[in-house]
């Protein structure tokens, strides 16, 4: 039997990951958006821990909501991606700042 | 019921505020017909509306309570309340009542100024703001009031804004009236700090169990609480109803055209301090000290005005000392703690007084706007309607029965002559020395102006003609109540429960029951005669009648007789026609002594210091981390994340710190 | 009455969801005949939105969907002000829209979407329908900031509000889970009996906390999660800006009482704390930068952010006053903001954007009218008397001083003065700067009635201003 706290820091480690993925990269937009969907993925796995845990069905029942969710997000992303590289001709983060100051 | 009468009570101030609004608004839209039309119906509806308020109040119907509560701050509450009583119901029929009749002269007076609309809206507004000030349950309210109707009149004082006589005279009301306001504020505040409350009822309900009350102003010296805050509240109506020395803007304000000088200066706003101070007379009553003060400062106005009115030429500045030393009159009966009989004053006084200036607007019309007595003269015939009634109006004034003036200062001086506090025995003497003084100058004004020869040249002579029906009709609606109003209100108001649980005068001041008990048993009709019959055998009416006599001897028997008086009394003449020294004194001390220390403070106090230093530092400094904080807005998205991961950690390491302890 | 099902009290929520989903059907089939019947029919629904919101008023709280979704005093107030500051600015914004070719049905669908998902919000009474609701809301608006596809700047704003959203609503999610984890259930009734026991010393509780400050914090956008508050406003199309705003401010306001009042009251003292020190920096940040932009809207969003520090005074003394002169000053900023961009929308004109301080040089020659209401719009923002504006900060800082937190009030009263600076830069700008070019304005007659009465309503609501107050104390009293 694996405890909680290995789940959940599990689900801390991807978190930071994820975190971490978002303001070290400055290339790729597209790893942006994977980052984001590693953030749910971490929060989802609390959520699940946890439901497993307090034998509580509520949390897995959010995390489909979440997934669902997830994917309208990204949907949505990837469209904000084809849209900006058909303008810029780019989708380099560090080129993204002419709105600034 | 309780329902309809509130809703009238509102009615009666928002008739006449709707009106000026939309004449001051809308004035070139609706023309000059439009505006006089408007404001002239919603001051006449107010009228009747005031009368049927006054009927209900008679049938023992009264009324207090908010209407509206704008705001609740720090536990203030900011309210609009009406307390509806005998005081307020007569107060708001004078009001309406001159404001009305002014409303319709001002037609014919005004009529080729090109200032027409904002005129009517003005006065309206005027009116509305009159009738808030007397209406009020609380001091906030009066506060409002009190400041509308001085912002009133500061705009129609300058009303001929080109004018720069205008424009001074319009400045020293303003700087006046800001000292008198200085000390009713002061007094409200005190007022809130001792009773926790600006509500009349609140307050005078309290008012005798806190009479032991002090405060310490200057360390180690202690004042009654009461004193204090009287004297405070007095001041506020020294301002307002120019009494000595703060009366010195009262004869300049003379600048605004006739009606204003007719409505505003002498028969409603002036007499806002009289009734404020019957208004609190709970508190008055509780110091002797404070009613000292108010009896000596009356009667030094009384006194020392009316003489000046002997040497004016100026006919409204005549009308204007007069105003002054009428209005020290009723302030010495409030000092004698006559407060119905002051009031009783200020009704009688509202349609004698507003009638003399309105006739000696008419005079003004007829003679091209010239208002040098000396160029006048010999109107009488030329003039009939005008005549007449100005002669109404002097009788009225002079005191001579049965004109409504004598019942009303024949029972002040006899009030003075029966109080017992510090200072009744000078006010005594000054009243009935005005009495003389005041019978000499208002006939040597009927005389200088319509009787002996035609003085102005041959071209005005030519065509002074009698005024127009707009002007004339409100002279005559107006010597009515001059006449009459003495012996129909001398009985309910000064000898019967008129007043009662609405001015409040304790035991041992209770001059009008002294009065009244020599009259045991008299009523109606049988009371005025008896107290006319009284009056003519006593001292004021003889020396009223020697000051007529002395008048017609002067100026109709042997004109050349002034002339000689004024070189024998030189220095004396000097002393009078300088106004006893007080604007000189004022101009030099106050007005350059504030200008130097103004001019000062403004170099180096604010545009080295505070410009320099303050201001442009601080904005300087500002500036400058704007532009330094400025470039962490990179615009680069993963450095926004990291701002919000280290906001995060931030929040963390703080918080989990503190939450280990 | 707990009822499991009880459609009822939905019903503007429901029927808001239909139309969105009818208009978009319409649209496809009636585009080119009939162009504008999309935002007529918008308009139409909202405005029957606004009636069906109105038949709640004053009824009791019920809660309904099985614990999902309640129905309170607070919940309609924040509603009705939501639906009619979106209809108001639909108005605004018609002409800009249909001169820059940004006008689809889908842009009015996506504006009701949003709506609903702000209404979801207010009335979430669970983990899962605050979630959702705040998705479709977020989701909406970066379709709409990047609805005007061929602009440069639209792009970039979209982007990184869609990146730092998703960041910020993780960031939310992680807080919920770990809240979940400490007390068992993701019903904010629930959470909030079962952490009435516990102490502050929980790291967990404590963690969870934070997070979901955050998350609230992203939304308001209050220092430090303020970053994509300006990018959005300079780069979206100022219509969508105009929206973003206004309604969502309201949303997130309801966010706030939501989590922090209804769920964790009983740990008031560990959020306030938190909300000190956000409040502070954005007061002093928003106003500080505030004064050196030169992009009007560049400008106001910095305000924005310093509002927002205000706002959160109210929410900061943690007691029912506090929460409603929060509410007060929210309606009327949200009230205010949109006077202040339907102005910038009626400035604008086809291939102009009244976008520069600088545009605005001299307009009182020309139009004093408006430059008299916009005016009246930054004296109300600075918090000048006699404009609501500074009964709204009045209210907030008297909260504070309440519950003797007079230093905070002293911190916010002087950043307020640094604030009114570079308002006042702007009418002095209008006053008495020269004017450079010739300006038309090219909008329709009812968005200038009603952007003139709405600047007006600033000065002119000062007899009514106690109601509006009385309004906001019963709704924040009568919540379930």
């Amino acid at each position: 039997m694996i405890p909680l706290s290995h789940y959940l820091a599990l689900g801390a480690i991807l978190f930071s990951i994820s975190v971490v993925g978002i303001f070290l990269n400055r290339k790729n937009v597209v790893i942006l958006l994977m980052s984001i969907e590693l953030m749910l993925l971490a929060v989802n796995i609390n959520f699940i821990a946890f439901s497993h845990y307090l034998q509580d069905v509520t949390g897995q029942i959010f995390v489909f909501f979440v997934l669902t969710v997830a994917a309208a997000e990204s949907a949505i992303g990837l469209a904000i991606i084809i849209v900006l590289f058909r303008r810029r001709h780019t989708i380099n983060v560090s080129d993204l700042d002419s709105l600034k100051g | 019921m309780q329902e309809e009468m509130k809703m009238i009570y509102l009615a009666v101030p928002l008739v006449c505020l709707i009106p000026a609004i939309v004449a001051g608004l809308f004035g070139r839209k609706i023309g000059r017909i439009g505006a006089h039309t408007v404001t002239i119906l919603g001051v006449g509806l107010a009228f009747f509306l005031s009368c049927y308020v006054y009927m209900d109040v008679m049938d023992g119907n009264t009324f207090n309570g908010t209407v509206y509560v704008w705001g609740i701050s720090g536990g203030f509450p900011f309210e609009v309340g009406f307390l509806i009583d005998s005081l307020t119901a007569s107060m708001m029929v004078i009001v309406t009542f001159v404001s009305w009749m002014v409303h319709i002269y001002t037609i014919g007076y005004m009529h080729d100024d090109p200032g027409y609309q904002r005129f009517f809206s003005y006065i309206s507004l005027f009116t509305f703001s009159m009738l808030m000030l007397v209406m009020s349950n609380n001091f906030l309210q009066l506060f409002f009031g009190w400041e509308a109707v001085g912002l009133v009149s500061y705009l129609l004082i300058g009303f001929w804004y080109t004018r720069d006589t205008a424009i001074y005279a319009n400045l020293k009301a303003f700087l006046v009236n800001r000292v008198g306001d200085f000390g009713f504020l002061i007094g409200i505040a005190a007022i809130y700090a001792t009773f926790g409350s600006v509500d009349y009822s609140a307050v005078f309900a309290s008012a005798p169990s806190l009479v032991d009350e002090t405060i310490e102003i200057i360390p180690g010296t202690s004042w009654n609480m009461m004193t204090f805050i009287c004297i405070m509240l007095f001041i506020g109506a020294m301002g307002k109803s120019a009494q000595v020395p703060l009366h010195v803007w009262l004869p300049d304000s003379m600048e605004g055209p006739t009606p204003i000088s007719a409505l505003i200066h002498a028969a409603t706003m002036v007499t806002a301090g009289i009734f404020m101070v019957a208004r609190t007379s709970p508190l008055f009553e509780l110091s002797e000290t404070a009613l000292s003060v108010v009896l000596v400062i009356g009667a030094l106005t009384a006194f020392f005005m009316a003489l000046l009115g002997l040497v004016q030429n100026d006919i409204k500045r005549v009308v204007a000392y007069s105003t002054l030393s009428q209005l020290g009159y009723m302030t010495v009966a409030l000092g004698a703690s006559g407060y119905a009989v002051a009031i009783f004053h200020l009704g009688t006084h509202a349609f004698f007084k507003a009638l003399l200036f309105l006739g000696a607007g008419s005079v003004i019309i007829a003679m091209h706007h010239e208002q040098d007595m000396r160029k006048m003269g010999g109107l009488r015939k030329l003039m009939p309607w005008t005549y007449a009634t100005a002669v109404i109006g002097s009788l009225a004034l002079a005191g001579i029965p049965p004109f409504a003036g004598f019942f009303s200062k024949d029972l002040i001086i006899e009030s003075v002559h029966a109080s017992t506090i510090p200072g009744s025995g000078f006010a005594y003497v000054a009243v009935l020395a005005g009495v003389a003084i005041t019978a000499f100058y208002s006939f040597r004004l009927l005389f200088m102006t319509f009787h002996g020869k035609p003085r102005m040249d041959e071209h005005t002579l030519h065509h002074v003609k009698e005024s127009p029906w707009v002007v004339v009709v409100p002279l005559v609606l107006l010597a009515i109540p001059s006449v009459l109003a003495g012996f129909m209100f001398m009985e309910p108001m000064a000898f019967s429960n008129y007043f009662e649980g609405v001015i409040y005068v304790s035991e041992e001041h209770d001059v009008l029951g002294a009065i009244g008990s020599i009259y045991e048993g008299k009523t109606g009709f049988s009371l005025v005669m008896a107290f006319m019959l009284h009056g003519m055998v006593a001292l004021p009416f003889w020396l009223a009648v020697g000051g007529i006599l002395l008048a017609w001897l002067f100026y109709i028997k042997k004109p050349e007789l002034p002339g000689k008086v004024v070189d024998s009394v030189k220095p004396l003449y000097n002393v009078l026609v300088n106004k006893y020294g007080f604007d000189d004194f004022n101009q030099t001390v106050f007005a350059n002594g504030t200008v130097k220390i103004g001019k000062f403070m403004s170099e180096y106090g604010d545009r080295r210091l505070i410009d320099g230093f303050f201001v442009n530092g601080t904005a300087r400094v500002v500036e400058a981390f704007s532009r330094f904080l400025k470039p962490l807005q990179s615009g680069l998205v993963y450095q926004y994340a990291f701002a919000m991961i280290l906001g995060l950690l931030g929040l963390m390491t703080w918080f989990l710190r503190v939450a280990q302890g | 009455m707990n009822h499991i099902l009880n459609m009822q009290v939905a019903t503007p929520e429901i029927f808001i969801f239909s139309m969105a989903c009818l208009i978009l059907m319409i649209d496809l089939y009636t585009h080119d005949r009939l162009p504008l019947l999309s935002y007529w029919l918008t308009q139409a629904t909202l405005v029957a939105g606004i009636y069906l919101g109105l038949g709640g008023m004053g009824t009791e709280p019920v809660t309904t969907f099985n614990g999902m979704f309640i129905h309170d005093g607070m919940s309609v107030v924040v509603k009705l002000a939501i639906m009619l500051f979106t209809l108001i600015g639909l108005v605004y914004s018609r002409q800009y829209i249909l001169d820059r070719g940004m006008y689809r049905g889908e842009y009015y669908v996506l504006v009701l979407i949003a709506v609903l998902g702000m209404m979801v919000m207010t009335s979430a009474s669970h983990f899962l329908s605050l979630y959702l609701g705040l998705e479709l809301l977020s989701l909406s608006l970066y379709t709409l900031v990047a609805i005007n596809r061929d602009s440069d700047t639209a792009v970039e704003a979209a982007m990184k509000y869609f990146v730092l959203g998703a960041v910020a609503s993780g960031m939310l999610l992680y807080g919920m889970s770990l809240m979940y984890g400490v007390t068992g259930s993701l019903d904010i009734k629930t959470i909030s009996a079962a952490i009435q026991g516990m102490q502050s010393d929980d790291v967990m509780l404590m963690l969870g906390l934070i997070f979901i400050v955050v998350g609230l914090g992203f939304k308001l956008g209050v220092v430090p999660f303020h970053m994509w508050i300006p990018d959005i406003y300079q780069g979206a199309p100022t219509s969508v800006v105009l929206f973003i705003a206004t309604a969502p401010k309201l949303a997130a306001f309801a966010m706030v009482i939501r989590l922090l009042v209804d769920g964790f009251q009983s740990i008031a003292v560990n959020w306030s704390d938190m909300l000190v020190i956000l409040a502070v920096l954005s007061m002093a940040l928003g106003n500080i930068v505030a004064i050196a932009q030169a992009n009007f809207k560049r400008m106001l969003a910095y305000s924005a952010i310093s509002h927002m520090g205000y706002f959160l005074l109210g929410i900061i003394s943690a007691n029912p006053n506090g929460y409603s002169a929060s509410l007060f000053y929210m309606i009327i900023y949200a009230f205010t903001g949109l006077a202040a961009f339907g102005l910038i929308l009626l400035m604008s004109r086809s291939g102009f954007e009244a976008e520069n301080i600088s545009d605005y040089r001299g307009l009182n020659r020309e139009h004093p009218w408006y430059a008299f209401m916009i005016a009246l719009v930054m004296f109300s923002m600075a918090g000048l008397p006699p404009t609501v504006g500074f009964y709204a900060k009045l209210s907030v800082i008297q909260a504070l001083v309440d519950v003797n937190m007079i230093s905070l009030a002293v911190i916010a009263v002087l950043l307020a003065v640094i604030g009114a600076f570079y308002y006042l830069r702007i009418v002095k700008t209008m006053y008495f700067d020269a004017p450079e070019a010739e300006r038309t304005i090219t909008t329709g007659l009812d968005a200038r009635v009603l952007v003139s009465l709405n600047a007006v309503m600033l000065l002119a609501v000062m007899p009514w201003i106690g109601t509006i107050m009385d309004l906001c104390m019963s709704a924040i009293q009568s919540m379930g």
